[in-house]
């Protein structure tokens, strides 16, 4: 094995093992800037004596020894410190050996340092964006390049949210424990808002994107499933995971051959990964059988999986489609979900009976810049045979479209209705 | 990224039968790759005697039931990964052999779909 093979393979496993580092270390020094600089530190070591000495049999627990040592170092060598952390060097010192075996796991009770580490990543004191970039270095191991590529953003930009995030982490004196049961929804709810969120940017990517913006969809994957073995109590993470895995399944139908976006009802359904329609389905699955009450995450993955258990679109059921829209607009109210909850009930019970809904969403103007609100009203128009009418709101849908593709699509059906009146009228 | 992991084993020589421990060794990694969203999908594949060959040829079909004596090296059992790159792959990879103890394993990158 070449040089360059071995450090290659050393860097996958500090990627895979860093997020448990740093979160063994943030617990033994209470300082998340400190463990990341003696992970860092630790990897430099590795780097160095791996090769001529092998891969350790569990190399995260070699690298938080190593690092812990570090710590005890720095804390004898730097007088300012050592007061300051007198206490944490001597804990340090007497604490136990480090061990990453499985029995770690839970078992007895202890948390994973990683589920720690999440949930002080995501605090709701830091502002998102900055939750986002930090929730991605800690624990996705992203560098802070990797991260300004990925949100088409300058490398300082993200430097200084990163840095100002781990700041307030340590003058808010954010404890490193899981939250009690008091604050656990609202902090888990900061949790998963970042993980989607991280998803949701990487949905939005183009064909022409850096590669990088795509793979957050597989990163924000990978930290919900993740999140999910870590805290598997919780219905809402898997319902989160369940909308991920099944949004997922979708990946390859939803680019068309020349790169433009292609609607759920036009996709190839044969091109949907039925394995990650499986793992949602399973997740989802999990979360009802934890709570009776699903939450919104829950709610919107069942939406999905109705439509992913439809091999055609006419096979969607589209009365409990409306029914969990319903749900969901009880619990997190938006006109989207009021304009889905329109397309599903005129699916179900005709366009005359969504007609006056979307006329109410009209009324209240918030939507009046979104396409999709006119090409949906346009769309019932024309089944309810008013085809002048739908040609306006297909007209309109077109002015306000957001790519070439959506334009052409609102163009021709405006077309084909002055077309139909003409014959019709 | 995907990869296929296979492990590859000759049919012809003893395979003695994995003990409780090396099952339980095996579970624990499995159930370790699982939640860290590694392991998407897993699954052992049963000796080429309970299985059947199947050939198309000149529009005629021929089946075949197993052993396959002729196969030297059949799989065993496979895993679908999901991982960031190549190497975290080989990673786990390795991690999964030391369970067994020793052996040899092929991933291969999982295209299309």
């Amino acid at each position: 094995m070449s040089a360059t093979d071995s450090t290659a393979a050393i860097e996958a496993v500090f990627r895979i093992e860093v997020p448990r580092v740093i979160a063994g270390l943030a617990r033994y020094v209470g300082d998340i800037d400190l463990a990341e600089e003696l992970a860092q530190e630790a990897l430099v070591d590795a780097l160095r004596q791996w090769p001529t000495e092998g891969t350790p049999r569990n190399p995260g627990a070699w690298l938080t020894t190593v690092g812990r040592r570090k710590a005890i170092d720095l804390f004898r060598r730097n007088h300012n410190l050592r007061t300051k952390y007198a206490q944490i060097g001597r804990d340090l010192e007497t604490a136990g050996p480090v061990s990453f075996g499985l029995e770690d796991a839970g078992g007895d009770g202890i948390e994973d340092d990683r589920l720690r580490l999440i949930f002080v990543a995501c605090h709701p004191v830091l502002l998102l964006h900055a939750r986002v970039a930090l929730t991605l270095r800690l624990l996705g191991g992203l560098t802070t390049a990797e991260i300004a590529r990925a949100y088409l953003t300058a490398e300082s930009t993200i430097a200084q949210r990163i840095v100002r995030a781990k700041k307030t982490i340590a003058r808010t004196g954010i404890p490193f424990e899981v939250p009690g049961e008091a604050e656990r929804a609202e902090r888990l709810a900061a949790v998963l808002e970042v993980i989607y969120l991280i998803y949701n940017e990487g949905y939005s990517a183009t064909a022409g994107d850096d590669w990088l913006r795509p793979d957050l969809c597989a990163e924000a994957l990978r930290l919900g499933r993740v999140l999910a073995g870590l805290d598997p109590a919780d219905a809402e993470v898997h319902g989160l995971v369940a909308l991920m895995e099944i949004q997922s399944s979708r990946l390859a139908a939803r680019i068309g051959p020349s790169g433009e976006p292609v609607l759920l009802f036009d996709q190839d359904r044969r091109r949907w990964d039925r394995l990650l329609i499986n793992r949602g389905l399973d997740a989802l699955g999990r979360a009802d059988e934890l709570s009776a009450v699903r939450g919104p995450y829950t709610l919107q993955a069942a939406i999905a999986a109705c439509h992913a258990r439809a091999i055609r679109p006419a096979e969607t059921d589209w009365a409990q489609v409306a029914e969990l829209y319903e749900e969901l607009a009880d619990l997190a109210p938006s006109p989207i979900v009021e304009l889905n909850r329109a397309v599903a009930i005129s699916r179900s019970a005709g366009p005359e009976v969504a007609l006056p809904l979307i006329d109410q969403l009209v009324a209240l103007g918030t939507l009046d810049r979104y396409h999709l609100l006119y090409s949906v009203r346009g769309d019932l128009l024309e089944l309810l045979g008013r085809h002048a009418e739908a040609a306006v709101e297909f007209g309109q849908a077109a002015v306000l479209a957001q790519n070439s593709a959506e334009r052409d699509l609102s163009l021709k059906r405006a077309r084909s209705n002055i077309e139909l009146d003409r014959e019709t009228g | 990224m995907r990869f296929l992991g296979y492990t590859l084993a000759d049919e012809s020589l003893p395979m003695p039968e994995p003990s409780p421990a090396l099952y339980e060794e095996m579970g624990k990694f499995v159930e370790e790759a699982t939640k860290a969203g590694v392991i998407v999908a897993t699954g052992g594949i049963a000796p080429t005697a309970m299985g059947a060959k199947i050939t198309l040829k000149d529009g005629q079909f021929t089946v075949v039931d197993g052993p396959f004596a002729e196969a030297k090296e059949v799989v065993g059992g496979w895993a679908l990964l999901e991982c960031r790159d190549k190497d975290e792959a080989i990673e786990w990879t390795k991690r999964f052999v030391s369970v067994l103890g020793e052996g040899e394993v092929r991933i291969r990158p999982v295209t299309g779909g």
